[in-house]
């Protein structure tokens, strides 16, 4: 970018403008469809890329361990609904910590928070003592979690004590609360969800519970109905009265890519992956965390709240002077990272069949910041989305699963994903460089 | 562009009216007694030397700080502004030197920033970007490729040219710009130039707070200067030239050598 900037070329009032285009994205400058494509590939020859490195990281991690998968049942149906259900716990924890990273903070405290919930959710339900529904007792697990988010995010900004430190301080509270809580009640053991109980069962079956193919099938139809005419009269509408809209082309195309998206996730679900028996359908974790994936990036796109989220993770300052709340907008943002966690340690009590003291609670952290920034999701606040955090869960997933199926042992794994790691954070940083170097050049 | 220099000062009241304003921080008196009229149609430059008071006059004025005598007259009734909400609401806007924009949000979202438009909860995307195009255009902001792309993007004049349209697109009536062309480039000057001449010329009343003597003369139709936390000169451009705002900037008073080419002066 600088280049355009060369001391040899005169002033020219229109060099800036030039040398802004690479970093436009290229939907809002591309008539056309070959247009946008060209622009698209000079951004990423200027590492504002997008969701492409972590997509290309997928397909690489997908070739990689199916060719040296034993028997090659990486891309096995089987084993790719149980690497969607390891990764539904990373994804959700993302997503979770996507909102304390686009501040430009980070909540360390998410894995025992989120574990404390899925304690009080599991505890809740049990026959033998306080025999709360399902649901009520997921309510109450996610209000704990919400209050206690709500509570660290108000210390972090009435007292204006860093977020890492807080939020550490969580961690060793929680982890300690947690094992209180699993402690309660007349168990011999740890309470668990493994019980012939209809009510029990609903929560045991959050994660493996399937979905019957044909109502898989129509309920998909209509979600990727839904999503396409939203999108195309959306489009259609912007393009009508001379906004700045993607190209027909584009509209079809990513339409294209939802439906595809769901005709292969329901068409590989309804294969039977049982070795014994038939065992089809797409599971209920692929709709929940369809759900908190749709439910916050409407919140974080679409909302005055999400619009202020980007703000003050952008430049704080500057929200202030706007007039927003921004200790309000940061406590809630807290209250829903712990929340959201609450959910994804429920998913995780779900797969395991109960709550116990093995919870990784620290690792899970480790995995969730890394899964939000693989996806593109920026350490340095204001950048980044929900989308990232599932897409970057996958990676890390499908690493874990991978190097689980060759029977690499866990050190070798937290080795290779810790790389993985380095290198996402590495690129976000690099692009951040590149970034600042350009328009401090055009100054 | 048609220089609206008028001969004589402007005979309506002025749209912002300082008398007497004071302000003291502890021990330490930053303004003494400061009058400063800003009119509607006119670019008032107000200039200083360093610790002159410049700011804490512009802060008062906007409502970051509370005088602690004095009166500010707002198209001729009295007014305490006790907060930049309360500038805002009667239409005094404040381009900040920093320019307080989000970098990662786009010109929409930053013109638009605090006071979004919604339909039915949500964001009007559409509704707002419309807005912003309309308010660019007649400003003439046209170098921007796309309103659509993130202020990370856009050159420093762009950048300072979105700032002023956030702060015009309310309805504002007087612009105060705290060094506008700081850290600008030749061509980026010119743009902020001619975008703070077309402000004027929409009847706004703008004060520029500036440095640089080649963009005072250049857009200035009034002159002030601060010395020492005093107002010590108050007049239309063309009573002064370089070498007697220079004195009066650094001394506070116009010595007789001085006085030669410039026009009478009223003590």
């Amino acid at each position: 970018m600088a280049r355009i900037e060369a001391p040899d070329l005169p002033p020219d009032p229109t060099a800036a403008v030039e040398a802004a285009a690479v970093e436009i994205p290229p939907e809002l400058v591309a008539q056309t469809f070959g247009e946008y494509a060209r622009a698209y590939a000079a951004r990423i020859r200027n590492g504002e890329s997008g969701v492409l490195p972590v997509v290309a990281g997928l397909v690489a991690i997908m070739v990689v361990f199916e060719v040296i998968s034993p028997n090659h049942v990486f891309l096995s149906a089987g084993n790719l609904v149980n690497l969607f259900q390891q990764s539904a716990v990373f994804m959700v924890l993302a997503m979770a910590e996507t909102f304390a990273l686009l501040l430009g903070e980070i909540d360390l405290s998410v894995g025992f928070v989120g574990a404390c919930g899925g304690v009080i959710a599991v505890q809740l339900v049990q026959p033998a003592t306080t025999k709360w529904p399902w649901w009520a007792a997921i309510l109450a697990a996610l209000a704990f979690c919400a209050a206690v988010g709500a509570l660290q995010g108000t210390i972090i900004t009435r007292l204006g004590i860093p977020s890492f430190i807080v939020t550490l301080a969580g961690f060793l509270i929680f982890n300690g609360v947690m094992l209180i809580l699993l402690l309660l009640g007349p168990f011999s053991g740890y309470p668990n969800l493994n019980i012939q109980d209809p009510n029990v069962q609903v929560l045991f079956n959050l994660m493996a519970g399937t979905i019957d193919p044909t109502v898989s099938w129509i309920a998909m139809a209509i979600m990727v109905l839904g999503l396409g005419v939203f999108l195309w009269f959306g489009d259609q509408r912007r393009r009508k009265s001379g906004l700045v809209a993607p190209p027909v082309g584009l509209t079809v195309l990513k339409i294209a890519l939802i439906a595809g998206a769901g005709i292969v996730v329901v068409a590989i679900s309804d294969i039977n992956r049982a070795n014994f028996g038939t065992l089809a359908g797409v599971p209920w974790v692929v709709p929940i965390v369809l759900f908190v994936l749709g439910a916050w990036t409407i919140l974080l796109e679409r909302t005055k709240y999400g619009r202020y989220v980007y703000a003050i993770g952008g430049n704080a300052e500057a929200a202030r002077r706007a007039g927003i709340n921004v200790a309000l907008i940061r406590t809630v943002a807290f209250a829903l990272c712990s929340m959201t966690a609450g959910i994804g340690l429920i998913l995780y009590a779900s797969y395991i069949g109960g709550m116990s003291n093995n919870v990784q609670g620290g690792q899970y952290v480790l995995f969730a910041v890394a899964a939000a920034v693989i996806g593109g999701t920026s350490l340095f606040g204001g950048r980044g989305k929900v989308i990232h955090g599932v897409l970057g869960g996958l990676v890390i997933g499908g690493i874990y699963n991978g190097m689980y199926l060759q029977g690499l042992d866990v050190q070798r794994i937290f080795i290779v994903t810790g790389l993985v790691l380095l290198a996402a954070v590495s690129i976000d940083a690099l692009s951040r460089r590149a970034a600042s170097a350009g328009s401090s050049a055009r100054v | 562009m048609a220089q609206v220099t008028p001969d004589s000062p402007p005979a309506t009241e002025p749209l912002l009216k300082v008398r007497g304003l004071e302000k003291h921080f502890g021990a330490v008196q930053a303004l003494y007694a400061v009058d400063l009229d800003l009119p509607a149609g006119y670019v008032t430059a107000l200039c200083g030397d360093n610790g002159a008071g410049k700011s804490v006059l512009t802060k008062c004025i906007s409502g970051v700080y509370q005088p602690d005598h004095g009166q500010v007259f707002w198209e001729g009734m009295p007014v305490h502004v006790r907060s930049t909400r309360d500038a805002s609401r009667l239409g005094i806007e404040t381009v900040y030197q920093d320019l307080a924009l989000c970098d990662n949000l786009d010109i929409v979202q930053n013109m638009f920033l605090g006071r979004e438009r919604l339909r039915r909860a949500f964001l009007d995307e559409d509704d707002m970007e419309r807005e912003a195009a309309k308010t660019l255009a007649s400003l003439r902001v046209t170098t921007v490729r796309s309103i659509r792309q993130p202020v990370a993007s856009l050159s420093g004049g762009q950048r300072q040219s979105v700032a002023v349209a956030k702060a015009v697109m309310w309805n504002s009536k007087l612009v105060i710009m705290d060094e506008p062309t700081a850290a600008l480039g030749v061509n980026q000057t010119r743009q902020v130039l001619d975008l703070v001449k077309r402000l004027r010329d929409r009847g706004l009343a703008v004060m520029v707070i500036s440095h640089n003597l080649n963009d005072v003369f250049e857009v200035a139709d009034r002159i002030a200067v601060l010395h020492l936390g005093r107002m010590v000169t108050q007049d239309k451009a063309s009573a002064f030239d370089r070498q007697s705002l220079v004195e009066y900037m650094t001394t506070g008073s116009l010595s007789r050598t001085a006085r030669r080419d410039a026009p009478a002066e009223t003590s």
